[in-house]
């Protein structure tokens, strides 16, 4: 079974090696980018199986990359994980409005992580 | 990548954040700042908070989260930016850069000292809300269960299966949700049938790509209970209807269909998982017009903003292992050493400089030439953010002595060798706050003397003919020198009857064991003076010197070299050998009259420079080296500046100046008494260079400083 | 050197023998890096007699040493027919000044006798062992330990 592919766009390069760590070794392959805009242009180039993102970042927030995903042509129902601080339902709701498969409150374990992402990716439960 | 690599990473990344919530602060103060100049400031603080929370640092997300919600309400147009608003978020970001630093440097750190901050950050928060019109957030409902609890298949056991009624909404489509996948994630949990009803299902004309017609009831057997199921479905929260009862219960209820189910129609067979892959006809508009119109406007929302936000651009960089620049810096010496050698053996043969392969020569040390320069800018950075750092030195400096103070930095795009960079924080922190203690008068005083009221200190970086020039300068009141020279004599540092120029009084500054700090201030008085910071300069191949006009104020200047991996050398014949003196260190060279060298003992001189005697040290006897020459009047000297005290070298020749490769002879052998490294010359024989500092414990124990003023009787 | 891989196999230890103060010694081929012929050294102030100075490998600044006056042996006569063995010892390179290097000797380990003069106060000898070839006996050099001081300084 191939790899499942999984883009991670965050603004903090600590948090984008973290994810990108965590993942590998779960046996994901990993995508980074570091801005929103360079999430959704990454994202519109490959194929991925599930897409994580932070909400605060220069250029393009979650949200926008979650509505672009959402409201591109391509694979426009990946799952998309969000990956952020922030915790209060205002947001939440936000995202989940526009899209999003789920919520993640950082810091992360990380086999929370790698469960969600098997989950939403259909990955082997292994 | 190792946890430690990643906590690097952390740091780094903590640098830069705080490099640009520095500017972003700047900006602000300049008051020339937009939105996204406080969007930039709010996401500095944020991503530390963030990554913090990942390594464990509670401290650290407990400052952030108290100074992100306050630049929050600033971002959402909550709390204006005021002079007081201003200097909170300033001081907060020099208070975070500490908290980095401490926990970078000791695994944590203390909130304690912090304590006050984070209340006032805290208070000011609340504040702000209080202003604002209650928060809409709360009234949110119901509360969509997003967050993730580890998914855990071993949960004790509960009654012995579940029937699940599932039926996801449109939304759950959207949302990237597949129903399969929730099958799969609840398998573990024990047995699992699966009946998808379908009957919703409308004839393709009628089919609504976005809708969702499916529902399923699943019966689930197995020792399990109703929390590991909900956790399965956490992600669907309201996204779907959900309706989990237990086995038992079943039969008490309408065996039927749930009323969600039953009111949605007529039955259709296959269990079609995915509305996606429903085969796609006329029917419906297609998916590639719906991308057509969707992707120029996913471009519309992004261009704009990618115009708008260029003044943030995200520096595309390499990292680097330093040992791989170091083994290239290396190279690169080699390779110099190399034309000099192929030069000198080429000249030896007697071929002159028109011929066509020396003209050859000429392009390959042009080449190598750019080769060094390149290389040695890998290792070149700006000095921004030592300067930026340096900011919150003078503003604690101005806070703790409780003088108003301005600081101006220039030139923070001047690179310089990373290690140098580095090694050079602790004498400049010294030096501003030398500057704003010492140098700048109270707001009194400078009423008084007619100045504007707030003092300014300026650090600035400059290139200057293959060197670093740094300036650190205030407009105090200048160096008091009668107090200088008063102090100077009551602790020995020059005889009482001394008459010295004034540049001589100024570089008592630097002599060891000097300070001018009347009372021991919190601020300075840290048992380190200038001399340590002279000490420091030097070591870096570097000078430093001091220029002062009574009333207008005190200028030092530290000159460096660009890197440390060559040094500006004065090449010296000592008895058959040829060593190097660092051009740092030199003053002058001397050829003396017969009459101003001093025999005092046996093998012991002092020379007589412009009234003051300077002890001679011969370099060929004192490392036991035969010379041809013996008579002190043949010899030429080079007067070195040897860490606050001069010394004479007397030596056979002096032959050149250039710069020099540095080879250390720690590594292979160990250190030498009065040598510092080694370098390869031409010949691509040894040169040693000399450590003028050492020099002077070398020769005569016994000297001091003491006696190196001596003036003549 | 480096063509012949060392043969460990079945305690087969590789030496190269060579003669330094009028005495014969072998020194295991592991260590040795290279083999060159004497050229001038720039003398090291406030050194050991036996440090004669350093010398330019290829942009390294390696010392030469002295092999029979660290030895004890009294001083080599410096001329062009020395050879200098250059040495790893840690992490360090260094040359020894030797009168000459003779051969590559593969020996099993076996055959090599005990150094009867070993100490028993704990202190280590730089003979680790004896090494009878032919008619002569060639004394095994440890150099770790002959340069066990230098090590310590220089780390």
């Amino acid at each position: 079974m191939t790899s499942k592919t999984v883009l991670a766009i965050d603004d903090s390069r600590t948090i984008r090696s973290l994810v990108s760590q965590t993942l590998v070794d779960a046996g994901f392959d990993v995508t980074t980018a570091v801005d929103g805009e360079d999430g959704v242009s990454t994202f519109q180039g490959t194929r991925f199986d599930a897409v994580i993102t932070d909400i605060n970042m220069p250029k393009l927030d979650g949200f926008g990359v979650i509505a672009a995903i959402r409201g591109g042509a391509a694979n426009r129902k990946v799952p998309i994980l969000v990956l952020t601080t922030e915790n209060s339902p205002e947001f939440k709701d936000k995202a989940r409005d526009l899209g999003a498969t789920g919520w993640i409150v950082k810091p992360f374990e990380d086999r929370q992580l790698v469960d969600i992402l098997k989950l939403v990716t259909g990955a082997d439960n292994a | 990548m190792s946890n430690d690599t990643l906590r690097e990473t952390f740091f780094a990344e903590c640098e830069e954040l705080i490099e640009s919530l520095t500017e972003g602060l700047d900006i602000v103060a300049s008051g020339d700042w937009d939105k996204e100049t406080i969007n930039a400031i709010f996401r500095a603080v944020h991503s530390i908070k963030g990554a913090a929370g990942a390594f464990g640092y509670n401290d650290l997300v407990t400052f952030t989260h108290a100074y992100e919600t306050v630049l929050d309400l600033i971002r959402s147009d909550k709390l204006e930016i005021s002079a007081e608003i201003l200097r909170l978020i300033t001081r907060s970001s020099d208070a975070l850069a500490e908290l980095v630093d401490t926990t970078r440097q000791e695994g944590s750190a203390s909130l304690e000292p912090l304590a006050d901050l984070i209340a006032e950050l805290e208070s000011v928060a609340s504040a702000a809300k209080a202003e604002s019109p209650p928060e809409p957030e709360f009234t949110f409902a119901p509360l969509a269960v997003m967050q993730i609890d580890p998914i855990e298949l071993d949960k004790p056991a509960g009654p012995s299966g579940f029937t699940i009624r599932f039926k996801p909404h449109a939304s759950f489509y959207l949302n990237g949700h597949e129903p399969r996948r929730y099958f799969t994630a609840l398998e573990p949990l024990g047995e699992l049938e699966i009946d998808c009803d379908a009957t919703a299902v409308p004839t393709l004309d009628a089919f609504d790509f976005d809708a969702a017609y499916l529902s399923w009831t699943l019966t689930l057997t197995g020792e399990t209970d109703e929390d590991s199921i909900r956790t399965v479905f956490s992600f669907a929260m309201g996204l779907c209807d959900l309706d989990i009862t237990p086995l038992e219960a079943e039969d008490d209820s309408d065996a039927g269909i749930p009323d969600f189910i039953a009111s949605t129609g007529i039955g259709l067979g296959e269990p079609e998982v995915e509305p996606v892959v429903l085969p796609v006809t006329a029917a419906k508009p297609e998916p590639a017009p719906v991308a057509a119109k969707a992707e120029p406007e996913a471009e519309k929302t992004n261009a704009p903003k990618a115009a708008k936000s260029s003044g943030n651009p995200v520096a595309t960089t390499l990292r680097v292992d330093p040992d791989r620049v170091d083994r290239l810096i290396n190279s690169v010496g080699e390779l110099i050493i190399n034309h000099a050698v192929i030069s000198q053996k080429l000249e030896s043969c007697g071929l002159g400089n028109d011929s066509e392969i020396m003209a050859a020569l000429d392009d390959y040390r042009y080449l190598a030439r750019e080769i060094q320069e390149g290389v040695m800018s890998i290792r070149a950075q700006p000095v921004k953010a030592l300067f930026q750092r340096m900011g919150r030195v003078v503003r604690e400096a101005g806070e703790a002595t409780k003088k108003p103070v301005n600081f101006i930095s220039e030139g923070e795009g001047t690179e310089i060798d990373k290690t140098i960079l580095e090694r050079l924080a602790d004498p400049l922190t010294h030096m501003l706050r030398n500057s704003v203690d010492h140098g700048l008068e109270s707001a009194e005083k400078r009423i008084a003397a007619g100045k504007p009221e707030v003092g300014i200190v300026r650090l600035s970086a400059a290139h200057r003919s293959g060197h670093v020039v740094i300036e650190v300068s205030d407009d105090g009141a200048g160096l008091n020198r009668e107090r200088i020279l008063a102090k100077a004599m009551e602790k020995g540092l020059v005889p009482p009857d001394a008459k010295l120029s004034e540049a001589e009084i100024d570089n008592l500054l630097f002599a060891p064991g000097f300070s001018t700090a009347e009372s021991i201030t919190n601020l300075s008085g840290r048992g380190v003076g200038m001399d340590v910071v002279k000490t420091t300069i030097t070591s870096l191949g570097g000078k430093v010197g001091i220029t002062s006009v009574p009333g207008k104020g005190s200028t030092f200047t530290i000159s460096l070299p660009l890197t440390l991996a060559v040094l500006d050398g004065m090449i010296i014949g000592v008895g058959e050998e040829t060593m190097v003196l660092p051009l740092s260190s030199v003053v002058e060279t001397v050829r003396p009259s017969r009459r101003d060298i001093h025999e005092i003992g046996p093998g012991e001189c002092v020379l007589s420079v412009r009234g003051s005697y300077v002890p001679v040290v011969d370099l060929a006897h004192l490392f036991g080296m035969r010379t041809a020459k013996t008579r002190p009047a043949d010899r030429s000297y080079v007067l070195l500046d040897a860490g606050g005290s001069n010394i004479a070298v007397a030596v056979d020749a002096i032959q050149d100046q250039r710069q020099v490769v540095i080879k250390s002879l720690e590594g292979n052998y160990g250190t030498v008494t009065g040598i510092a490294a080694a370098t390869i010359l031409g010949d691509g024989k040894i040169a040693l260079i000399i450590d003028s500092e050492a020099l002077v414990g070398l020769v005569s124990p016994r000297r001091n400083t003491r006696a190196l003023i001596e003036l003549e009787a | 050197m480096s063509e012949e891989e060392t043969q460990d196999r079945g305690n087969t230890i590789e030496f190269v023998s060579l003669s330094a103060g009028g005495q014969g010694f072998c020194v295991e081929i592991t260590s040795i890096r290279e083999i060159r012929r004497w050229s001038q050294v720039t003398a090291l102030p406030f050194s050991e007699d036996s440090v004669l100075g350093v010398m330019n490998l290829r942009g390294a600044v390696i010392p030469i040493i002295d092999l029979a006056s660290r030895l004890g042996l009294g001083t080599t006569e410096i001329g062009s027919r020395n050879i200098v063995v250059v040495v790893a010892i840690g992490k360090r390179i260094m040359g020894l000044l030797v009168d000459s290097v003779s051969e590559i000797l593969s020996v099993e380990s076996e055959t090599i006798r005990p150094n009867p003069t070993l100490r028993r106060d704990g202190g280590t000898s730089h003979v680790t062992g004896l090494l009878p070839v032919d008619d002569i006996m060639l004394r095994v050099l440890d150099l770790d330990a002959l340069f066990a001081n230098e090590a310590e300084e220089a780390a």
